[in-house]
């Protein structure tokens, strides 16, 4: 498995580290949305949306589309970009 | 049939001409009292205490492939009872009796060898947290004897003791700790689910979940409708596709856990042996392959199969720890869909669904749990309470945070356990 960084270019999977589910943090205080959140996940088996980091690179947070069954990258960008 | 050794010696005698299959292979029925999904070691291990403690029968279990082709036959064996949190403690400890009493109660060959699990350790710090857990061991009842570096050294002379970064402190010894044969475990519960009347049912997929006033009805299947008055979802890595089908989104992410095995070799390696730094273990099976395994490939999958980073951190770990090993040649290696929980700790509960209850979470730790969690759910099902040994592996204790069970103490991210 190799990732694209948009700065960087194609990159050996060891330079990056997963950092979760492309979630939407929630406002307020803890309740059901907190709890969706921090925990409860769609675990897709097909395309996901994740955030992955740059730590051996750019150090840039990227958003990355991923095939989950295949391990085929379908789709990375900045994270910072907002939601693509 | 049974086993016994009169009984080897005489098929051995007549060309093995006397065995049958071990389970019948009936057609699905239009309705049961309750529907297991998932024909792995803990579905397996439900049906037969259904039957066998609960006297209830009329139960299937419904397997989208064949008994035994998920996680319970892909494991690195280990079975343990050395967990530090109340909960935790006291669950592994029930299942580990239940082991010492599988194969006569089963009358099958499961293999069970109580060869020692010693967990290394290579800091104070971490001699510190070990004394806590062999003393938190001993009080649930279990045994934990901790050895110096010489003590180790007695045991296991091939270790580099001297390794500069991670020198050997000492270990952690789990005498009642070891391996087992996995996918005996998975059969060996099959026959005796159906020898007691339960229908295993292959080949055949669950696709729905019928729920009417939020009570289930029964499932949608490959080979037809199922009505059911309990169904529950017993599937291991799949949990989240499974609970998706009842609306439900469960507190797990789906990860590869790989393993590997070497070709045979002559008898090296006695205990199950893990290195506390930088994640490995390792044991040696009767047939002689080293087996091993190390850290989850850390980003969720669904392939059956890892990547080369975490291969080639795992052979560093191995060849930091017992050079020795360098000369053998891997075989095989392989990977199987873990369902990590936020805290590493799994889950045998009701949903809010009425009828349908959960087994899940079981992370990369579930074959040394696959009788205490099926007696646990057996008695779920059949009396609406918990079990005294699972009471605590609630699904709620996410949404409440109370109650949670993080072992390692790395927080509420799923892969980190
Ligand atoms: C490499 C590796 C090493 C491991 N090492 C250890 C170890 O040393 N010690 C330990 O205690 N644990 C270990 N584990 C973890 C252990 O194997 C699992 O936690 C445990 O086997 C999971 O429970 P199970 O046996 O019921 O799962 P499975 O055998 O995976 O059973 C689930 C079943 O559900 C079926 N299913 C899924 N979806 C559907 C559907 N829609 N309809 C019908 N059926 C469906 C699947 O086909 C599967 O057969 C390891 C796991 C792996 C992958
Ligand atoms: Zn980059």
């Amino acid at each position: 498995m190799r990732l694209t960084c948009p700065n960087c270019g194609a990159r050996d999977l060891r330079e990056f580290t997963y950092q979760g589910a492309a979630l939407n943090r929630p406002e307020g205080d803890w309740g059901e949305s907190w709890d969706a959140y921090v925990h409860l996940r769609d675990n897709p088996a097909g395309p996901s949306q994740e955030y992955w980091y740059h730590g051996l690179g750019c150090a840039a947070f990227l958003r990355v589309e991923r095939d989950t069954r295949t391990h085929d990258i379908l789709l990375v960008a900045l994270a910072s970009g907002g939601a693509a | 049939m049974r086993f016994s050794g009169l009984r080897v010696l005489k098929e051995g005698l007549t060309g093995n001409k006397g065995w049958g299959p071990h389970w019948r292979d009936p057609a699905p029925k239009p309705a049961y009292d309750i529907v297991i999904i998932g024909g792995g070691g803990h579905g397996l291990a439900t049906a037969f205490y259904l039957a066998k403690e609960h006297g209830l029968r009329n139960v299937a279990v419904l397997e989208k492939g064949y008994l035994g082709g998920g996680n319970v036959g892909r494991n690195t064996t280990i079975v343990r009872a050395n967990y530090y949190l109340p909960g935790n403690s006291e669950f592994y400890s029930h299942s580990l009796k239940l082991w010492e009493g599988l194969e006569q109660e089963l009358n099958y060959n499961v293999m069970h060898s109580q060869r020692g699990v010693l967990n290394l350790f290579h800091s104070d710090g971490q001699r510190d947290a070990f004394v806590r857990r062999g003393n938190a061991m001993i009080n649930q009842g279990d045994d934990a004897e901790l050895l110096d570096r010489e003590g180790v050294r007695k045991h296991l002379p091939y270790l580099d003791f001297d390794q500069a970064r991670f020198p050997i402190y000492g270990g952690l010894l789990h005498w009642r700790g070891g391996t087992a044969r996995h996918d005996a475990v998975a059969w060996g519960y099959a026959r005796g689910a159906s020898e007691r009347g339960v229908d295993l049912i292959q080949n055949c997929e669950v696709t729905g979940i019928d729920i009417e006033n939020g009570h289930v009805t029964g499932v949608q299947t490959s080979r037809g409708a199922i009505r059911a008055r309990k169904v529950a979802i017993v599937t291991a890595g799949r949990s989240g596709q499974v609970a998706a089908m009842a609306g439900i989104r469960l507190p797990i992410e789906s990860h590869i856990l790989q393993a590997f095995v070497t070709e045979g070799l002559k008898p090296v390696i006695d205990n199950v042996v893990s290195f506390g730094m930088g994640h490995f273990y390792i044991s040696q099976s009767d047939k002689g392959g080293l087996v091993f395994g190390g850290d989850l490939d850390f980003y969720p999958s669904y392939a059956q199969r890892g990547n080369l980073p975490t291969q080639e951190h795992v052979m560093e770990a191995a060849m930091t720890l017992m050079p020795m090993i360098g000369k053998a040649r891997v075989l095989r290696s392989w990977g199987g869909i873990m369902d990590m929980t936020p805290d590493g700790s799994p889950i045998i509960d009701r949903s809010d669904i009425g009828g349908l209850y959960l087994d899940c979470g079981w992370c990369y730790g579930g074959f040394k749990a696959v009788p205490g969690s099926g007696f646990a759910l057996a008695h779920l099902l059949a009396t609406d309470r918990p079990h005294d040994s699972a009471a605590k592996l609630r699904l709620n204790r996410f949404r409440d945070g109370v109650g949670l069970m993080d072992e390692e103490g790395t927080g509420a991210q799923h892969n980190l356990h």
